[in-house]
């Protein structure tokens, strides 16, 4: 029995005072910032959605990774920010800069208007809270057509930025890699703060956090609305993105999406965000492949099977993670980091 | 017909469908009580109960009777297969790690059946009979009626059996305290298993006559998560109190399809849980589970 308890494992990586790693950070961004020169634009394409994903994850990993709150509507926050951008810019014709952090902000208050009764009691309820509001924001998107067109959705006209029209894959992923770069640092930030230590004190012993002073139910609200207002900006760039927002894009899977990627990261680290959110990213795709593969050499279509089988993989990926790795990827990272290490030395 | 009339017609109905709520909100809290742990994936073991039958009856053209035997043994192995695999070595884990194992064993449950029977609706064949009810002049369809008394029958003889038999009392001294039930001799392991086989039978019943009364897809568990209302208003380990909340629950769902438009219905028993966690988060039976702080 590996009943080795969460709490202990997940420790704060310290802040690396390196210039070394430091360096190594700046030539991954360059590296990144340059990448539209070499890869084609389907590579680029993907490249975009897994930042609007790291995005996300970053919301749903201070949330769930470092304060101990699952929330299983995160898809439908995000959805919050993707409609706002479509509604505001649709029909008022706002510029970007006025609709991502509205859609964050109206993220924010939604999410905080739901998980504010279950946020004073322990336990089960706040996961409860969310799962209602998955459906009833899903209810809203589908049911509210006046604003939000029903089934049918929204299309969106292409962010303008700096009078540069963002309408194909390379443009807008210069604006993602923006808002990834500066969510990842603030997300870090927040994280080695007074605030981040409150959070991790309320996820490893709430009372004992309370009796040291910590004002639980205050950073409590306050990790859910980060979370949240991650989520609407990972909504809002996401719009402009796909340029176009319907309801079926934020189903419970997609909370479920989520999820997965924090666990398969590793719940709260910050580099176990990104590398959850890029394993669920190229998961599907890398099924959709291999099927597409097998099939053909076997000679039948296993096209129809396919969204069966990636929630099969994502549950056995998050069961399996959660009982033999629980701090995720990240924790495999580091452990063969530190291999390499000493086999150098 | 009167409005009165047409009121008591939707009561009766949306009572009837509170029947089957309690049956699978029995099988929630069961387990809930015995390990505190929230299976997220009833409503897919109810599911997959509902396929075995179909398997049994359908592919393999046993009787509706031989069908019910087989769906229950299938039912109970997987309970206990996901207990043993999956819940056991997450003791002693955070309690949202729990919750999202049971979630990840709904995705991987659904995702199985997809891919074996595939995702279009099925018919069972039909156990209950569709020739309606009357009270007096009240018109109740068959199969809701039907439906309706077995789930109550079974949950009103599930709950004297938890109240009155030795299993029971070991149940309730684990949920007030695994350690104490432990060093007075009781098999608390046992105990976890044995709840997982009630939510087996509750969970392959209710599946059943939920794919009679619907038609059988994989998304039929979803419907366990609309009895998480049923679980919160009646008091997360109460077992009494199921009964009266499904009916509540079942009821207050029906007479929304009376007075708004009927997609409203899908989203009431959400809007329900939302008022009682700002309310009454103990539920009406309730007591000690919940913690403020």
């Amino acid at each position: 029995m590996s009943s080795t308890v969460d709490n202990s494992a997940m420790t704060i990586t310290k802040a690396s005072p390196l210039t070394a790693n430091r360096l190594w950070l700046l030539i991954f961004i360059v590296a990144l910032a340059a990448m539209p020169l070499m890869l084609p634009g389907y590579w680029i394409f993907f490249a975009g959605l897994l930042g609007i994903n790291i995005i996300a994850t970053h919301g749903l990993n201070i949330m769930m990774g470092y304060t101990g709150l699952l929330s299983l509507g995160h898809a439908a926050f995000v959805g919050v920010g993707a409609y706002t951008v479509a509604i505001l810019q649709g029909r008022y014709g706002m510029p970007f800069w006025v609709t991502i952090p509205t859609a964050g902000i109206l993220a924010t208050v939604i999410g905080i208007a739901f998980g504010l009764p279950s946020l004073r009691i322990r336990g089960l309820y706040l996961v409860i809270a969310t799962l209602a509001a998955q459906f009833i924001l899903h209810f809203v998107f589908v049911n509210w057509e006046s604003v939000t067109n029903g089934d049918v959705g929204l299309s969106v006209a292409p962010a303008v930025v700096f009078g540069i029209a963002l309408n194909d894959e390379t443009s807008i992923y210069y604006l993602i890699l923006f808002f990834v770069v500066v969510s990842t640092i603030f997300a870090r930030n927040v994280i080695h703060s007074r605030v981040g230590r409150a959070f991790i004190a309320i996820r490893e012993r709430d009372l004992t956090a309370q009796v040291i002073g910590v004002e639980i139910v205050w950073y409590k609200l306050l990790a859910f609305g980060l979370g949240s207002f991650y989520a609407g900006i990972a909504g809002a760039l996401l719009a402009y993105f796909n340029r176009f927002v319907n309801p079926e894009q934020f189903g419970l899977l997609l909370s479920v999406f989520f999820l997965s990627a924090v666990i398969v990261g590793g719940m709260g680290s910050i580099l176990g965000a990104i590398l959850g959110a890029a394993f669920v990213t190229l998961l599907p795709e890398f099924l959709r492949e291999t099927s597409l593969l097998i099939g053909s050499s076997l000679g039948f279509d296993l096209a129809t099977i396919l969204t069966p089988l990636r929630e099969t993989i994502f549950g056995l990926i998050m069961v399996a993670f959660l009982i033999l790795e629980p701090r995720g990827l990240a924790q495999l990272w580091t452990r063969t980091r530190r291999k390499l290490l000493r086999e150098r030395a | 017909m009167s409005p009165m009339q047409l009121f008591i017609e939707y009561s009766i109905v949306g009572i009837a469908a509170g029947g089957i709520y309690a049956l699978i909100a029995l099988g929630i809290i069961v387990i809930f009580k015995a390990s505190h742990t929230f299976n997220f994936a009833m409503g897919e073991m109810m599911m997959l109960s509902a396929y075995f039958f179909y398997a049994a009856t359908v592919t393999f053209t046993l009787g509706p009777v031989v069908g019910m035997i087989v769906a229950m043994v299938g039912s109970i192995l997987v309970a206990l297969v996901i207990e043993r695999v999956a819940i056991r070595p997450m003791l002693g884990r955070p309690f949202i790690a729990i919750v999202m194992v049971t979630f990840g064993i709904g995705s991987i449950i659904r995702g199985v059946v997809g891919m074996v029977w595939g995702p279009n609706e099925m018919n069972i064949p039909a156990i209950l009979s569709r020739s309606p009810v009357m009270l007096g002049d009240i018109f109740v369809p068959g199969k809701t009626a039907r439906a309706f008394a077995i789930a109550v029958v079974i949950v009103v003889g599930l709950i004297a059996y938890l109240r009155f038999s030795r299993a029971g009392v070991a149940l309730r001294a684990a949920a007030e305290s695994a350690v104490t039930a432990y060093s007075m001799g009781i098999n608390v392991r046992n105990v976890v298993a044995f709840s997982w086989i009630i939510a087996a039978i509750t969970g392959c019943i209710s599946g059943v006559l939920m794919a009679n009364v619907n038609t059988l897809t994989p998304h039929l568990g979803m419907i366990a998560l609309n009895v998480l209302s049923v679980v919160i208003l009646g008091g997360m380990a109460s077992i009494g109190g199921v009964l009266v909340a499904g009916f509540i629950i079942g009821w207050l769902e029906a007479i929304t399809g009376l007075f708004l438009p009927s997609e409203f219905r899908e989203i009431t028993p959400y809007v329900l849980v939302l008022i009682i966690l700002l309310v009454k988060p103990t539920g009406l039976f309730g007591g000690k589970e919940v913690e403020r702080i």
